[in-house]
């Protein structure tokens, strides 16, 4: 992970695309969510979705596998480079998840995340709260999720707090 | 067994949900498939980190929410699905062997203005581990038929 000085409002990573598969689908929702119209086929055709489709929970646990794979991709990069690596702490939470269409078997989800915002931590002194803004679109280019989710990123310095003490409290 | 429909949900009610112990071997199972961060699947790593030891992710935390909150009464309810997660925050880390429990508050009922087949019931889901610590709490909205079109 970079520091959090060196983050930047408005990247953006792509995170890359997950196809799923109906045993993907089923597996998932059998253990977290097994709503007829997660597991069943002939009961989904029945439901109001119409066919077999992926717990809201299963797509936004593939987001957050591919935004593990990424960041550790990038941690490989900075490594060879010989550049250090900040630490990446957990997550406080996220707002505002809208599961925008149904994710069926079969459909690619390509997923990407942008930084948002970013400011130090009021409670984690040398530690910065990022917030980040992630999508995933189907092959047809539909927006099926959007959300934004917050994460503590390592600062190479503890700031000064008076920034921090007019943030809002950390979630 | 008797289906709970959109006009059976009133704010203010309370429905309990669990228990579920969280087993080493699931926490890392999930981590390694959805999360591989090293503090979610490995001692040494978690007691290195901000979690202070092994933790399960957030996200194995709020996929058993959801399952026992079907186990509780999703399951038979006239669930039409749910268009989103209005917010959740992850408060304490979920250790091996936590037990966790819940509930889930009404906070709202509000039949759809577009759809006279079905209605929108916001809920609070509060989950605990064993010592009785928040640490999971979501909102969200669920949508479900009507017994009766409005």
């Amino acid at each position: 992970m970079r520091y959090f000085e060196d983050l930047t409002v408005g990247t953006v990573w792509p995170l890359g695309t997950h196809t799923f598969t109906a045993e993907d689908i089923k597996r998932f929702a059998t253990a977290f969510d097994p709503q007829p119209f997660h597991v069943d086929e002939a009961a989904a055709e029945r439901s109001h979705f119409g066919r077999l489709c992926a717990s809201g929970w299963h797509t936004v646990s593939i987001w957050m596998r591919l935004n593990v794979l990424n960041m550790q991709r990038m941690a490989q990069e900075m490594q060879a480079a010989g550049e250090p690596l900040a630490r990446k702490g957990p997550s406080p939470g996220f707002e505002d998840l809208k599961w925008l269409k149904p994710v069926h078997a079969g459909d690619a989800v390509t997923y990407e995340t942008e930084i948002a915002a970013r400011r130090p931590s009021r409670s984690r002194p040398g530690w910065g709260l990022v917030t980040l803004r992630n999508s995933g679109r189907n092959q047809r280019g539909e927006l099926v999720l959007t959300f934004q989710s917050h994460v503590f990123v390592e600062m190479r310095a503890a700031e000064p707090t008076a920034e921090a003490d007019e943030a809002l409290a950390d979630q | 067994m008797s289906v709970l429909h959109f006009e059976d949900f009133e704010t203010g009610q309370v429905y309990p949900f669990g228990p579920h112990a969280m087993s080493r071997p699931e926490i890392i199972a999930f981590a390694a498939e959805f999360d591989p961060q090293p503090f979610h699947m490995d001692e040494a790593a978690g007691a290195e980190s901000l979690l202070g030891g092994l933790g399960a992710s957030g996200w194995h935390t709020a996929a058993v929410m959801m399952r026992m909150i079907h186990s509780a009464f999703l399951h038979r309810t006239a669930s039409m699905g749910g268009p989103g997660i209005d917010s959740l925050k992850w408060l304490r880390p979920v250790r091996p062997g936590d037990v966790l429990s819940g509930r889930s508050i009404v906070i709202e009922a509000r039949p759809s203005a577009s759809r006279p087949d079905r209605g929108f019931v916001r809920f609070r889901n509060e989950v605990v581990n064993g010592r009785g610590e928040l640490v999971l709490v979501v909102e969200n909205p669920i949508i479900i038929e009507r017994r009766t079109a409005g």
